[in-house]
């Protein structure tokens, strides 16, 4: 006979508001199998653990169910503390009476009864409980960066730092990611680069760091401390080894006309080339796309000048597969397309940029060479018009638009706003805002700089349509403090264009199994204690990819992230989940289905030898779960048509005594 | 004609199908109205009163009658408030309360200018005719 107790929590009054938590024990008190309930106000602190350790001390219980939050809250808590008085950690049971109650129940009638029948449904998979033990797998000391902008460098760099080995995967040629597109930065306006490019040779050159730059991860397989991963080595043509970023074949490639994405298209660069001056790792990179040696079959020039031998055109794409421990996102951002707002004009002139483009034309390194030139004459221009919340803030996606706040670009369009200003001071700079968003460490500061010593025009209000006419842009505005409609004869217009995730990143949380929210940030394990950590054991997030941010909390987070890793890796063993499926070879029919539909790959088939009643053998194919690699995630248990499939800790037999339970 | 007859801002909703709480006040509307200099209340003037229940002033105001039916600010608008929707919405409850037609066809072809688009007959139609 089990002995079952049960501890009916108050949690202050998030739940005794709506139930009646003393009826809740006097109900299960009347439970066969229940030999001790109680409730109390925190069962959760220390004294409420210890009324729960004493009791299983006291009255010998064979199971305990805490009426709580939700497990994901406190199992952990009360498993430690029946394990730490001797009782298998899985003979506990938690009924979420929070979360799924108390929380979405105004009627206390209703809401006690509702709790009383998760009660009883707990205690009837209590009294079928078995204890269970979980095994250990060892860890694999190397981390995954995914994603080489200033997240991933900075998470990278931390590792190492540790004393771990770490590989970068940048998709691009060079590592360095936005912020080496970045002229000045907010909120003290030191240069980027200056920066950045001390970073990128540090993770250049740290021994610990190893760069697969131009390489994609293809393929992810295993789990916490045991992850495969495979990594695409795209063909760069220019063997990595021997290049050594002299540049000549940059020089003498005869196609000059490619769209430079460093400079966003504003400018062209030959099809070998090398991203930027301070690239890491600073090698050339052929572009498929346009090199005449490889579409047409004439040219061969680059290979002709490489003192080094390093041109190959014959290079192939490879893919080379690799075990980690740990792996983290740092996918980063990209700047939504803004060509659907047709009303700003951006498809029709080159002198309506975004703010990403209007960086790279005040860069020194930037198409212009750091001169202000509107992209049209370049003429410099005297009025220019900023518009903020381009495709953020809305709740029509339609053209794009983004439900959410892109969060940066109230600051770095003050910051535009300044430079401009230091620079040329004559110029007219006209700010729309809906609201100014500077909170931050000297942020509002900073905006307010802005306006009081530079005389930038902040206008509450927006523009309504942008029309190109005799190379000025005209601006029809409203001004709602004023209650006016403006029109504004500018040079050029700045688009404060929303941020989305990396176009990438979705297809990388399905190989990851991480979750994302609907915009496809990835989302973290919990929003405020867990920020760092996807709810995907041994995978963590890095910088932008999780949301937006700037610089100063996307290093923060970094370190946050590679604090994370460290401390997994520091762990010679990880204990497993032993809630693991498992197959009754007897029942089991060898039909691959559970095969299939196990998102983990954890099921394989063996063909085993059986006895038969007349004493001849038969050989059958019969599923085998790999416990190291199954989630219990439990969807071969319901897909199995024989039965065979079981849920260590969730079992047919404990899920159907719940639906008993709540049927009574 | 019932003269003590009211609207509240519930049926504004009811007619429009437009939640003017989800405006965020960027003013984006009102840049964009080409009757804007016509207007008495601006769009998103015109919002925000329907928000604060302030229909009476705006079934009096002229902002009723001066909108073109242009739907620049519901094409803009990003938030989905659709100003035009609530403007229809006053203006239909007006002539509710009136009953007649503002527009006889009769009067028309005297009012016709030649560069008048077509578009414009049929809105007006829709606007000042029960
Ligand atoms: C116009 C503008 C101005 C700004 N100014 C400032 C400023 O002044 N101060 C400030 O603090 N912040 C500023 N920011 C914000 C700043 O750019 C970001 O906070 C910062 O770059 C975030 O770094 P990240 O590493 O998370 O992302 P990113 O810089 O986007 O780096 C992500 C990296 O991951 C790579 N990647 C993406 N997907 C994959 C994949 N599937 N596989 C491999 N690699 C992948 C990308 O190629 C990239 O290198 C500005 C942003 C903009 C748009
Ligand atoms: S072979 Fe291709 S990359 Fe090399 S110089 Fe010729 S066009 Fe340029
Ligand atoms: S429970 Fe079944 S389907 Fe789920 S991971 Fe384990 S073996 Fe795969
Ligand atoms: S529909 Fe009416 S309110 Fe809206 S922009 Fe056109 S004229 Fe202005
Ligand atoms: S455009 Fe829409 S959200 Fe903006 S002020 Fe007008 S009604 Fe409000």
């Amino acid at each position: 006979m089990q002995k079952i107790g049960v501890f009916v929590c108050h949690c202050g009054t998030n739940i005794a508001a709506t139930v009646d938590v003393e009826a809740v024990a006097e109900a299960a008190r009347h439970v066969p199998g229940v030999v001790y309930a109680t409730d109390y106000t925190y069962m959760c602190s220390q004294s409420g653990q210890d009324l729960i350790k004493d009791a299983v001390k006291k009255y010998g219980l064979t199971g305990v169910v805490v009426c709580s939050c939700s497990p994901r809250m406190h199992e952990k808590t009360f498993r430690k503390a029946v394990d730490s008085v001797g009782m298998n950690p899985y003979l506990l049971e938690i009924a979420n009476i929070r979360e799924q109650c108390s929380w979405v129940h105004k009627d206390k009638e209703i809401g006690t009864k509702k709790a009383i029948a998760l009660m009883k449904a707990a205690v009837a998979k209590a009294e079928l409980d078995s204890p269970l033990t979980a095994g250990e797998t060892p860890v694999v000391k190397r981390a995954l960066v995914i994603g080489g902008g200033i997240a991933g460098m900075q998470t990278a760099l931390d590792i190492a730092d540790a004393g771990y080995d770490v590989d970068i995967v940048e998709k691009n040629p060079t590592i360095g990611g936005k912020m080496a597109q970045l002229d000045k930065t907010f909120p003290t306006l030191d240069c980027s680069s200056c920066i950045v490019t001390p970073k990128m040779v540090e993770v250049g050159q740290n021994e610990k760091i190893h760069i697969y730059s131009y390489s994609e991860v293809t393929n992810v397989s295993g789990f916490v401390g045991n992850f495969k991963v495979t990594i695409k080595r795209k063909a760069r043509y220019v063997d990595e080894t021997k290049c050594t970023g002299c540049g000549l074949c940059t020089e003498k490639c005869p196609m000059k006309k490619v769209p430079n994405e460093f400079n966003l298209g504003l400018n062209n660069r030959s099809a070998v080339y090398i991203p930027f001056a301070q690239a890491v790792p600073k090698v050339a990179t052929i572009d498929p796309n346009y090199c005449l040696m490889l579409n047409k079959g004439v040219c061969g020039l680059c290979s002709k000048v490489c003192g080094a031998g390093a041109i190959n055109y014959k290079d192939t794409d490879k893919e080379i597969e690799v075990e980690y421990g740990a792996i983290v996102a740092a996918t980063g951002y990209e700047i939504m397309d803004v060509s659907k707002y047709d009303e700003y004009a951006y498809s029709q002139s080159p002198d309506v940029v975004t703010s990403l483009e209007y960086e790279r034309l005040m860069n020194a390194a930037g198409p212009t060479g750091g001169e202000l030139l509107r992209p049209s004459d370049h003429k410099r221009p005297k009025t220019i018009v900023f518009v903020q919340c381009v495709g953020s803030r809305e709740c029509d996606s339609t053209r794009g638009g983004k439900p959410y706040c892109s969060k940066i670009c109230c600051m770095y369009t003050a910051k535009h706003a300044m430079l401009t200003k230091d620079h040329y001071p004559d110029t007219d700079i006209y700010v729309f805002y809906i609201d100014v968003r500077t909170p931050g460490k000297n942020f509002d500061e900073f905006y307010r700089r802005a306006v009081e010593q530079y005389g930038v025009h902040y206008i509450k209000g927006a523009v309504g349509k942008v029309t190109p006419e005799n190379g000025k842009l005209i601006v029809q505005a409203s001004d709602l403090l004023m209650n006016e409609q403006l029109t504004i004869d500018a040079d050029m217009v700045v688009l404060a264009a929303a941020i989305e995730p990396s176009h990438s990143a979705r297809h990388l949380a399905t190989m990851l199994t991480a979750s994302m929210d609907t915009n496809d940030w990835f989302t973290e394990a919990h929003p405020k204690l867990r920020p760092v950590e996807s709810p995907t054991a041994g995978v963590f997030l890095s910088g932008v990819c999780q949301g937006p941010k700037d610089i100063p909390e996307t290093v923060a987070q970094a370190g946050a992230a590679a604090s994370k890793v460290i401390g997994l890796l520091s762990k010679d063993k990880l204990a497993g989940n032993p809630c693991v499926a498992h197959s009754d070879e007897m029942m089991c029919t060898g039909c691959s289905q559970c095969a299939d539909v196990c998102p983990y790959g954890a099921i394989t088939y063996v063909d085993k030898e059986f006895r038969m009643r007349d004493r001849t053998t038969k050989v059958r194919r019969v599923a085998q779960v790999n416990p190291a690699v199954c989630q219990g995630c439990g969807a071969c248990t319901v897909t199995c048509p024989s039965g065979a499939m079981d849920l260590n800790g969730f079992s047919n037999s404990e899920i159907m005594a719940e639906v008993d339970a709540l049927c009574r | 004609m019932a003269s003590n007859y009211t609207v509240t801002p519930e049926e504004i909703l009811a007619i429009s199908g437009v939640n003017p709480r989800r405006c965020m006040k960027c003013g984006r509307c009102t840049a964009t109205c080409p009757a804007f200099a016509e207007m008495e209340y601006h769009p998103h003037q015109f919002v925000a009163m329907v928000e604060s229940g302030r229909i009476g002033e705006l079934m009096n105001s002229r902002s009723i009658y001066r909108c073109l039916s242009c739907m620049a600010c519901i094409e803009r608008c990003p938030r989905q408030v659709d100003p035009a929707r609530l403007i229809e919405a006053v203006r239909l409850a007006v002539e509710r309360k009136q009953g007649g037609n503002h527009l006889i066809p009769d009067q028309v072809p005297e009012r016709l200018e030649p560069d008048m688009p077509q578009q414009l007959l049929v809105s007006a139609y829709r606007k000042y005719t029960k």
